[in-house]
């Protein structure tokens, strides 16, 4: 076999191998400590260096939970199907970090001791691919089937009940969620993740009036594909133990919370890319070179910088969020997707439209076409909460007084 | 017209402010609060639990002021059974969701129901720390306590508190959660003066309503008296 062909593959995934699930680590530990602060606590505090009263904060506490995840026993219920039980978790991690390769990261400068090896990375990693959108919605499809393996071979009722909330959940928020992605692919005329970067060196999708729209949509759309709270219902605690993986100990556990990590790191890169102007930043400038358009960045490494600063800001959201909101109902959940979100998000695409084709090189359109989107918006927004609240009357009892 | 999304927005600049107001006032983090004891009082690693491997704490009472844990039967000091306050009413018994309390009552030789219990038993190992039986109790005799170091190797006889584990005097009470029993005491201070202050008005009445009754008794004797006598003349 080409050993050419193995080192390049090894170059192109070793950094995210070892980047991202050590991220994980830190968001967990991130996301402890800021829920605990929240909630009046101190959160983990004690782990630090092993062998030394030195304790950092508590961020040794991911690496001591990832031992303790290790040496757990293995339960696999009795009447569990073994196979797919083991199966579940290894697929529910791998689409994730899949679809990390679709983001625009050059970590060409990790081999910055050999010019041969950069070049290697910089021709392998496949962000230039020209569907990555495309690929990165079809591959993230296949966690729902991870999860709902998991609840099917676990044999649980909670375990099912989780899988099946789970289905309904990410099949419903899918379509808010790609039909404001569309808008973005339709703006820039391209599904490549480069492309669309490039397409916002002089404004951020995010600062036009459909942009916020659409990323407002998105994000939302995003925390319930990544079974985030307030659309935490497949593992909802209080309601189903721990819902699909609730059979699951150890370290097929561990695989399970890595993947939903690695997913919403994924999701928040491709909110990143398509709205907040992916790795552009100060320091960061598009050139053109040879009649096309080139990310110059001061020193290598800067634009990585400034994604994973950009997905680390979306990350703290959803963890001020998940601190913030309690849990949604079932009825509320499904509501909320195809009764508000999608009549939303498709006439969000009309209103991009709309905006695309008005010339708006003088402030003036610009004040106007920002107003009467954003108006539409919001008037359609306010009528479809009004049309789909319930009237609410005070409670009647039955048999107290 | 409120605006689409502001509730969420307000519930974030909560958490916000619980987030850095916990940085900066101690008094916010009330897991780890040892500021209102005494120093004397003050467990050797005071702030945390457990601070390091094989240290104990030299007082497992309470680690705040706020920690409630497992109910507790309170007395008025000396001999526990001649003061405790329980009545053996069995209203937290019938009240408690996890039904984790089991009360006989007592008698004396004859037969007679002497007003507290045989059998008190709490399964801690049951008991969901509610405060249901607290807030039910008529007699302010159950209250929480907050022992907090109750492991044990023997899982279910250790686990399951019999009446003299749980009988507790007033001043211990008074020591873990100081505001809580004056509020308590003051409570039923103002109680026993209330139903006093009844028991005299209702004594006042009656001597009041007894006097009228003779008086217009006397009366009607007079009128009938007279009354005789304006038929007479009739």
């Amino acid at each position: 076999m080409n050993l050419d062909l193995i080192k390049d593959i090894l170059v192109a995934t070793v950094p995210l191998l070892i980047i991202f699930p050590s991220l994980f680590a830190f968001t967990t530990w991130l996301e402890r400590k800021a829920l605990a602060r929240i909630q009046n606590r101190i959160g983990p505090n004690k782990v630090g260096i092993p062998c030394t009263r030195i304790s950092l904060f508590g961020l040794g506490q991911p690496a001591a939970d990832g031992i303790k995840m290790i040496f757990k026993e293995d339960i696999v219920p009795r009447g569990a199907d073994r196979l797919f039980h083991l199966l579940a978790p290894i697929l529910a991690l791998i689409p994730a970090m899949l679809v990390l390769c679709f983001l625009p990261l050059d970590f060409s400068f990790f081999a910055f001791w050999d010019e041969g090896i950069a070049e290697d990375i910089k021709a392998v990693q496949s962000f230039a691919l020209d569907g990555a959108v495309i690929f990165f919605f079809a591959i993230t499809g296949l966690n729902t089937l991870a999860i709902f393996m998991a609840g099917w071979a676990s044999r649980n009722k909670y375990s099912l009940l989780g899988g099946m909330r789970a289905i309904a959940q990410m099949v419903s928020y899918e379509i808010p969620l790609v039909l404001s992605a569309v808008i973005v692919v339709m703006y820039v005329g391209s599904l490549n993740a480069e492309k669309i970067v490039l397409a916002q060196d002089t404004l951020w999708f995010v600062f036009t009036p459909w942009g916020l729209a659409a990323f407002v949509i998105f994000f939302i759309a995003a925390l319930a594909e990544t079974n985030r709270s307030p659309f935490d219902l497949p593992e909802a605690e209080s309601e189903i133990i721990a819902g699909y993986f609730t059979e699951y100990s150890g370290f097929k556990f561990a695989l399970f919370f890595l993947g939903e990590y690695i997913a919403m790191f994924a999701i928040s890169g491709l909110a990143v890319v398509l709205f907040l102007g992916g790795s552009l930043g100060p320091g960061v400038t598009v050139e053109l070179v040879d009649g096309a358009k080139e990310l110059e960045s001061a020193f290598a490494g800067l634009p990585i910088i400034w994604l994973l600063a950009k997905i680390f800001a979306l990350i703290a959201v959803m963890i001020w969020l998940r601190g913030t909101l309690p849990r949604l109902r079932v009825d509320q959940l499904m509501a909320f997707a195809w009764k508000f979100l999608l009549p939303l998000s498709i006439l969000n695409i009309l209103v991009a439209g709309f905006a695309y084709f008005i010339p708006q090189e003088n402030i003036g359109p610009k004040v106007a076409v920002w107003t009467v989107s954003l108006g539409i918006l919001y008037a359609a927004a306010k009528g479809l909460n009004s049309l789909n609240r319930a009237d609410v009357k005070p409670r009647e009892y039955k048999y107290a007084e | 017209m409120s605006i689409l999304g502001a509730g969420i927005f307000k519930g974030m600049a909560v958490t916000l402010k619980n987030f850095v107001g916990s940085y900066f006032d101690k008094d916010r983090l009330t897991t780890n609060d040892y500021s209102w004891r005494p120093d004397d009082k003050l467990p050797q690693n005071a702030g945390e639990y457990p601070k390091e491997e094989g240290e104990q704490l030299s007082d497992t009472t309470t680690v705040t002021k706020y920690s409630r844990n497992f109910p507790m039967l309170l007395h008025d000091g000396g001999e526990p059974m001649d003061t405790v306050r329980c009545v053996a009413c069995q209203i937290c018994e019938r009240e408690c969701p996890p039904q984790c309390i089991y009360i006989e009552k007592d008698y004396d030789e004859n037969g007679k129901y002497i007003k507290r219990p045989a059998v008190f038993d709490i399964d801690v190992s049951v008991c969901m720390s509610c405060q249901i039986c607290v807030e039910v109790c008529p007699f302010d005799a159950i209250v929480m306590n907050s022992q907090f170091e109750l492991s044990t190797p023997n899982r279910f006889g250790g686990l399951l508190l019999r009446r003299d584990d749980l009988l507790k005097s007033n001043d211990y009470y008074h020591q873990i959660h100081p505001e809580e029993a004056s509020a308590r005491d003051q409570k039923m201070a103002e109680e026993k003066a209330a139903k006093e202050a009844k028991k005299k008005a209702a004594a006042e009445s009656a001597k009041k309503r007894a006097e009228e009754k003779a008086k217009a008794e006397a009366e009607a004797k007079a009128k009938d008296e007279a009354g005789g006598k304006t038929e007479d003349t009739e």
